[in-house]
């Protein structure tokens, strides 16, 4: 199987107006099989949605430092100009945005927009695309969907408009979609349902996901795959199934931790204490070491190595593998 | 449990959504249609439901920051809609509120010592001098270092703001609570420290909270009482406990069952509900739920069910929950290998030492909140 994505170093700094730098995304590596869904999960600020946007290359030219290789069917989509990366943005990559009520543009109906997408990148007449319009809204099971093409952005509801941004990005058949936490604004019956959409799709279509996530749980739902991410760098890859029963990062295992169990209830929750890191500078050691139960002197005045630990099963730390560690 | 602090009977707020050119009403939102909750004092309820399900209106009714349109609400015994403006003074010192977003509840032009000294002087309750030792107090309190005081919110993460948003509850050593999502805004790691702060707080100063939250899971391990709403009306009840374990209400169910739990392939029995929720300014006839619910039946769609306690303090709002199949495994999840869990409990805190909470890692300046 050839990998459609190859994200090879990938760094991304950000100038500030009073001559600051920010490390946003650092060497950041991976790869992605057709058909696999990778799920990228970290908090607030640890590099993810920027990693999405640099391969979507949405990222503001004036004031980012974009490098490194992002392979796409073997291009590097950094190499691209505007306009080629244009013609692919929306017919062969893909993207789902968290707040599907800023991302719609308010102004046009649901329908003027999908099929905008049709013309520019399949050249349909507007009959055709407005008919395939219909139907992509009735794969993502939006209920009378001949009615709802005319309907404005604000006359649905946030599930619905999520449905319609999904039919919006499935418009083309895009071989690489982007999902930016999208059913973090939805309420969880809501979130329910669009996940369920989400993996009835993945069947359909031969397409690789980038789905985009704080929530672990959302994560092991939908995905094959997952790249943990803490301040800029991936910490963790495995396999989903391995990645959730024996965790080999230290992050990792204080996420998993932190989640309230529905099983069972404790008298104290497991944190992870202090907080993220300054990203001004790079730190010589371990960027989790601060926050870490298991850190030691090495931690702090050494960076952490890549470790394999299985198959396909690799973590930026020490100690690892953990079995070991344990006393 | 000792006696209720707080008792709400037939609680009701409309709104109007939209009035005619002259002025009459044309449309109301039923936000709280009638509800009833007794909260013992030194306990935590949990209200539960989604976006305008009317929880955030029950805790600003509670506090008389609206007023309702029928019920009543007693507070320690005494009838606070009776109360006057002065009378209304001393109760803000008795119950107070934390607001889910620390980005936007603290005033950015206030230092911290500021925003915590305010309570303080609004009702005089340490004099000048001693008040900054006061502020101190409060923040070690909430696990901040005092030196942090004369800083401005903005230097704070989300986690820190909200623990400053908590010692300014606390100022006026209220007993009584509103927690409006106070960890939704905040990332997996840091919500655990927020709630494990409440958790201690409530023991040491033995305070009475709502805590209203969209999160059954976050719910689970704050609450002695869960109230589930859906449009405004309570539709079940319970202990804690009794509620996670045995979920009758099909909305509470499929509340439960739709929570991603962090295990792939988990066999779960899922209880999906179909459509969005209906608009509010026209609720579906009976029970709310019927046009979604997948047990209804045409009483569900012309009778209101009314909330009936089943003498074991689990109260149920459904015609047919008694026939209704039991629900197991609604979680579908099954306990981390034991080499996992040894690893994780390195995560948790011996119960007793204090929380250090982030204290020494300041964000930097002028960081873009996200």
């Amino acid at each position: 199987m050839t990998n459609l994505v190859e994200v090879a170093n990938l760094r991304v700094v950000f100038h500030g107006d009073r001559g600051q730098t920010m490390h946003a995304v650092e060497t950041v590596n991976f790869e992605l099989a057709r058909g696999v869904t990778l799920g990228l999960v970290g908090e607030s600020g640890c590099g993810k949605s920027v990693t999405a946007l640099a391969i979507m290359g949405l990222l503001p030219k004036g004031s980012t430092d974009v490098s490194g290789r992002v392979g796409f069917e073997g291009t590097n989509l950094l190499d691209l100009t505007d306009a080629a990366m244009r013609d692919l943005r929306g017919d062969r990559l893909a993207m789902i945005f968290q707040e599907p009520m800023t991302s719609l543009n308010p102004a046009y109906t649901i329908g003027e927009q999908i099929v905008e997408t049709l013309i520019r990148h399949r050249g349909l007449s507007r009959a055709q695309a407005s008919t395939r319009a219909i139907e992509l809204l009735r794969d993502v099971r939006i209920p009378s969907p001949e009615q709802r093409v005319d309907d404005y952005p604000h006359k649905l509801s946030g599930g619905m408009r999520q449905r319609a941004m999904v039919a919006m990005a499935l418009a083309c058949d895009p071989q690489l979609l982007i999902a930016d936490e999208p059913t973090t604004a939805l309420d969880v019956t809501i979130q329910a349902q669009v996940l369920d959409l989400i993996r009835s799709l993945k069947k359909k279509t031969n397409a690789s996901i980038v789905l985009i996530s704080h929530d672990l749980g959302v994560i092991a739902e939908i995905c094959d795959e997952v790249a943990v991410m803490y301040a800029g760098e991936i910490v963790e890859h495995a396999p989903v199934d391995t990645l959730f029963r024996a965790p080999q990062h230290p992050y990792t295992i204080g996420l998993l931790a932190s989640i309230p169990r529905l099983d069972r209830r404790v008298e104290t929750l497991a944190t992870i204490e202090g907080s993220l890191p300054d990203m001004s500078e790079i730190p010589l050691g371990c960027r989790f070491a601060p926050r870490c139960p298991f850190a030691s002197d090495i931690c702090v005045s050494s960076a952490p190595p890549i470790v394999d630990v299985g198959s396909k099963h690799w973590s930026r730390c020490v100690k690892a593998p953990f079995e070991e560690v344990r006393a | 449990m000792s006696a209720p602090l707080l008792e709400i009977e037939g609680l009701t707020r409309h709104f109007i959504a939209r009035r005619s050119a002259f002025g009459r009403p044309t449309a109301t939102v039923k936000a709280v249609d009638g509800i009833d909750l007794s909260v013992p004092a030194g306990s935590t309820l949990a209200l539960v439901g989604e976006t305008g399900c009317g929880k955030s209106t029950v805790g600003r009714l509670v506090l008389r920051l609206i007023e309702p349109m029928a019920g009543s609400i007693r507070f320690a015994g005494r009838d606070i809609l009776g109360f006057g403006e002065k009378e209304l003074r001393g109760f803000r010192r008795e119950a107070q509120i934390v607001f889910q977003d620390p980005y936007s509840s603290l005033n950015p032009r206030m230092t911290v010592e500021e925003l915590i000294g305010e309570p303080l002087a609004l009702h005089d309750i340490v004099p000048v001098s001693r008040r900054r030792d006061r502020v101190a107090e409060l923040l070690r309190l909430v696990g901040l270092d005092a030196r942090y005081g004369r800083r401005y919110p903005h230097e704070f993460s989300g986690g820190q703001r909200q623990r400053i948003a908590i010692a300014r509850a606390l100022a006026v050593e209220p007993k009584l609570i509103v927690c409006d999502e106070p960890v939704s805004a905040l990332d997996v790691s840091i919500r655990s420290q927020v709630l494990n702060l409440l958790s201690d707080l409530r023991k040491r100063l033995s305070l009475t909270y709502i805590f209203i939250s969209h999160d059954l899971s976050v719910v689970k391990h704050i609450a002695d009482r869960v109230a589930v709403m859906y449009l405004g009306r309570i539709v079940e009840s319970a202990r804690s406990d009794e509620l996670f374990v045995n979920p009758r209400h099909p909305y509470t169910r499929a509340l439960f069952s739709a929570i991603p739990v962090p295990q792939p392939h988990a066999q779960r029995q899922r209880q999906l509900l179909e459509g969005d929720v209906p608009s509010p300014l026209s609720p579906p006839a009976g029970c709310h739920l019927h046009p979604r619910c997948a047990y209804a039946i045409d009483r569900c769609r012309t009778e209101r069910p009314a909330l009936i306690d089943d003498h074991k303090g689990h109260a149920t709002a459904c015609h047919r929950w008694h026939e209704l199949p039991a629900l197991v495994g609604a979680s579908g999840q099954d306990a981390p290998t034991p080499q996992l869990e040894a690893l994780m409990a390195k995560f948790t805190r011996p119960a007793g030492v204090p929380a250090a909470g982030g204290v020494d890692t300041l964000k930097v300046e002028g960081r873009r909140p996200n």
